[in-house]
């Protein structure tokens, strides 16, 4: 399809604001733009079409089952997105005083309370943006912990190997190295490579759990009394949070920091990518170091405070995405105290329903039980039939789901990780699992025919080598 | 009370009994008993939608909307045009994830690409990332971007943006690189003293044009001195001031950066926002985060998809260019509606007019005797003294819903946008006059 700038028309425009009221001023020449402003030249009714056009190659939560491991793409309540437009919060202005911003107060305090009681923290700041910049920020509290203490020499961080790909480079842009540490048979933490790696030189030990084969770190207690024996903290990854949401805190499994993803479990949307929130929280001994202002009451009203001398500083303008934390807000009244448990039973409980069912054909790694999402693992068929992980993904999206996570974690070959959430229905996980065991089959029946999938969709397989290769990143 | 569970209890039940467990407190046999909450945690009973909704306007209610507001300092309220909050309101662009499968992402993934072209456009640069965080952000990855082995430390401009400065100086700090500010002298960088400050430890230089006091910078004689010593060169610019100023790349900037939320994003408390980044050729692959590019498929298609992905934290890990994996891609796609509806002839009139309206009512405060601090060129905000008491004069305003400029160390950033009418601006020199006359000059 067409870009908007081949769409565009010299000549052609939209009517937006009236003429000036004043007497036109422009910069002196010296300061003015030589090169052309070569934006498209369009009418209304060809930018409404253009995303229309767009909206239809594009795949949401709204047109089906999404089960993206570690995403956990849940529904999006429509009923965050009413509040998160009313007008007394989208016309604020960040910088109004305190006393015309109340409400905007009240819910970060809210959020910050709420939010410290389901992860049993003391203290949040929601100025991180996304995921990776929580961890960043959590990182730096550990590094300013340390610096405080004089223990200047801690600068390495712990990461299993199964972690998110973001650990270990938000470890460099803090500054620290990385010890990685190969997960045990059963995919866990082993404690006797712990404890080697653990010493007087630890930051700290960044860790998920559940894992991200979706099993629960069964010695989580032990996990991090060695790092805190070792004068190490331990950082809570809380990408998959939605598991034991309201059911258990990593507060009280000896979590020093955590960051939340409020764009995963708090229900607020991915939107293609952005904006998240990836507020972080802490337990009071590393409170003082979080980034500024802080929200304190005062009698009847909130304020802000900017003069915390200990604080790491800033890590993005103002206080975050504000938008954001009011829509996980908002979910957080709708589900409450029981709703949030029952979220969290109800993942776990479709994601070891899906798995028995998939079992019956693919190669499930999970022994037992599983949190809220499992991993299947295509190594036997790669190197028996060239049936691989990526085949069987392209040949979903012919089928209307949108495949699960691929190639990861890094230490499962041909992986397939698949999170259904809780607000899939049985119909849809019975109907999900009949796909899947289908496409399996006709994978092994004719191999050859599953390397063209997918076939329906508006492309087909792309280059990836070339784009890389011969980078276009323009229009 | 509310939630979003499919299943009903009785469906729950069959699944639980075809995974052989009895109830559902089974599924968490992996969890130390003494370590499970039991529906014990301190937070209300849910509530029914309605309910949530009352609420929640309850508490919106508790802000105070100001119908005027003159007050910019890296937030800006300009005018949205309808289209801009139809198109990112759609349902599946609200919630599709990461474009990872190319092939059912091509909407997302095209609308990045159509982003990228326009900031590349905008900037005069060569490749724009698929976004970052915020304006602070971009500024501080852009930093990062320039450290290198011999090169390890930053000059900035202290009349850059208060948050931008912050931010990176935390990034700077963690990363354990070294940051300097550079002096300002009549409200903008003092380039004798960045000559002096530039050495061939120097890995980068940032300076926003307009800077925080609205000021335009001698963007082109501090390119000069840069390169000079070899150091690469980060150019702060506000995207509407952007349409009609020489380009970063006019002015010789390796890296341009900012906060796009004056392209169609509201206010909203402050976020979220957009971080736009751009850069020459040269530093290209060195760009953080997401980059879309240009390809073709299987069957010969035009088709786009996430490139030179080997520059990130998925593939790299440890070596990767920054950890980001996000970028704010409904907002970029805000940015792209809101440039696409105006236009090259509706964005440079947008930057007309808050030009102009600025200078029309730095004229009226002069006239009321609130002189202007510098001397030099400025965009749409500019700072004077305030002869009264700038408290008593904000709450006069502020009882008279008007949002004043920003009360800055000895005085007050004002900023205009195509927003603020000749009325309103006179209405507001009428009601300093009240303050004036008042007798409470100090």
């Amino acid at each position: 399809m067409e870009l908007l700038f081949e769409k565009s028309v010299t000549g052609r425009k939209s009517h937006i604001l009236p003429e000036c009221d004043v007497a036109l001023v422009k910069p002196s020449v010296q300061f003015q733009r030589v090169q052309e402003l070569n934006l498209p030249e369009l009418s209304e009714n060809d930018v409404s079409r253009h995303y229309s056009a767009l909206e239809r190659r594009t795949y949401g939560v709204n047109n089906g089952f999404y089960p993206l491991g570690s995403c956990t793409m849940k529904y999006n309540p429509r009923i965050n997105e009413v509040t998160a437009s009313m007008p007394g919060f989208t016309e604020i202005h960040p910088l109004q005083p305190d006393h015309t911003v109340q409400g905007c107060l009240e819910v970060l305090s809210s959020a910050e309370k709420y939010l410290c009681e389901i992860t049993g923290m003391d203290a949040m700041t929601f100025q991180p943006a996304a995921g990776a910049h929580g961890e960043l920020t959590g990182i730096m509290l550990f590094k300013k912990y340390h610096e405080a203490n004089g223990d200047t020499r801690r600068t390495k961080i712990i990461v299993p190997d199964s972690a998110h790909g973001t650990n270990p480079a938000t470890a460099v842009m803090a500054g620290m190295t990385v010890v990685n540490i190969k997960s045990g048979e059963d995919g866990c933490v082993d404690l006797a490579k712990l404890r080697a790696a653990a010493g007087d030189d630890t930051a700290g030990l960044m860790l998920t759990n559940p894992n991200t084969l979706g099993i629960f770190e069964k010695d989580i207690l032990e996990i991090t009394k060695i790092v805190h024996e070792a004068g190490g903290l331990v950082y809570y990854d809380g990408a998959n949070l939605n598991a034991i949401m309201g059911v258990v805190r990593p507060g009280d499994m000896g979590f020093d920091c955590v960051h939340l993803n409020l764009h995963k479990t708090f229900s607020t949307p991915h939107g293609g990518g952005g904006p998240g929130s990836g507020a972080v929280g802490c337990k009071s001994f590393l409170a003082k170091y979080l980034p500024k202002p802080h929200i304190v009451t005062e009698g009847a009203t909130l304020k802000q405070v900017y003069d915390c001398p200990d604080s790491i500083g800033k890590v993005k303008s103002f206080y975050g995405n504000f938008l954001v934390v009011l829509r996980a807000l908002t979910y957080i009244h709708t589900l409450g105290r029981e709703g949030i448990a029952e979220g969290a039973a109800h993942a776990v409980l479709n994601a070891n329903y899906l798995m028995k069912k998939l079992s019956t054909c693919y190669h499930v790694v999970n022994k037992g039980i599983c949190m809220h999402e499992f991993v299947l693992t295509m190594e036997k068929e790669a190197k028996e039939s060239h049936v691989t992980a990526m085949d069987i993904a392209k040949a979903l999206l012919d089928k209307g789901i949108h495949p699960p996570t691929v190639y990861f974690p890094l230490i499962i070959p041909e992986a397939l990780m698949i999170e259904p959430t809780e607000t899939e229905g049985k119909e849809m996980l019975d109907q999900a699992a009949e796909i899947f065991i289908s496409i399996y089959q006709e994978a092994m029946k004719d191999p050859e025919r599953i390397h063209q999938k997918p076939e329906t969709t508006v492309i087909g397989r792309p280059d990836e080598v070339n784009a890389a290769r011969n980078p276009i990143l323009r229009g | 009370m509310g939630n979003y569970i499919s299943s009903t209890k009785s469906q729950s039940r069959e699944m639980l009994e075809e995974i052989g467990l009895s109830s559902m407190n089974e599924l968490y046999g992996q969890v130390p008993g003494h370590l499970l909450l039991h529906n014990n945690l301190d937070i209300p009973e849910g509530r029914a939608e309605m309910e949530v909704y009352d609420m929640l306007k309850k508490t919106a209610d508790k802000n105070h909307i100001f119908p005027v507001i003159f007050r910019g300092a890296g937030a800006y309220r300009h005018y949205i045009p309808a289209i801009v909050d139809t198109v990112v309101s759609k349902e599946t662009f609200l919630t599709a994830y990461t474009p990872y499968q190319a092939e059912i992402s091509q909407g997302i993934l095209q609308s990045i690409f159509e982003y990228q072209t326009m900031i590349c456009e905008l900037t005069g640069m060569s490749a724009s990332n698929a976004s970052v965080y915020d304006g602070a952000t971009a500024a501080a990855e852009a930093v990062a971007m320039c450290r290198e082995r011999k090169r390890t430390k930053a000059l900035i401009s202290a009349a850059a943006h208060p948050d931008v400065i912050e931010t990176i100086r935390t990034y700077c700090w963690s990363a354990g690189t070294g940051m300097e500010l550079i002096p300002v002298k009549d409200g903008k960088t003092d380039l004798s003293a960045l000559k002096n400050m530039l050495d061939e430890t120097t890995a980068c230089v940032y300076i926003g044009s307009p800077n925080y006091f609205g000021m335009l910078e001698e963007v082109e004689e501090a390119g000069a001195l840069i390169h000079e010593k070899g150091a690469k060169y980060i150019m702060g610019v506000n995207p509407i001031a952007a349409s009609i100023l020489k380009t970063p790349r006019e002015c010789g900037a390796d890296i341009a950066v900012g906060e796009g939320q004056p392209l169609g994003m509201h206010l909203g408390f402050g976020g979220p926002y957009l971080g736009f980044m751009a850069a020459t050729k040269a530093m290209t692959r060195k760009l953080p985060g997401r980059i879309v590019g240009e390809t073709f498929d299987s069957r010969g298609n035009r088709a786009y998809v996430l490139t030179l992905q080997a520059r990130e934290q998925h593939i790299r890990r440890e070596k990767a260019s920054s950890n980001i994996c996000s970028n704010q891609a409904l907002c970029a796609m805000t940015a792209a509606v809101y440039m696409a509806v105006m236009g090259p002839e509706g964005m440079q009139e947008a930057a007309y007019q808050c030009m102009s309206k600025a200078h029309y009512l730095a004229d009226e405060l002069e006239k009321a005797g609130f002189s202007l601090k510098y001397t030099g060129e400025f965009f749409h905000e500019f700072v004077t003294e305030s002869p009264v008491d700038v408290k008593m004069l904000m709450e006069h305003l502020e009882q008279n819903g008007i949002l004043g400029g920003l009360p800055v160390e000895n005085g007050i950033l004002w900023c205009t946008t195509e927003m603020n009418r000749k009325e309103d601006m006179d209405r507001l020199i009428h009601l300093i006059r009240e303050v004036a006359n008042n007798g409470t000059t100090i």
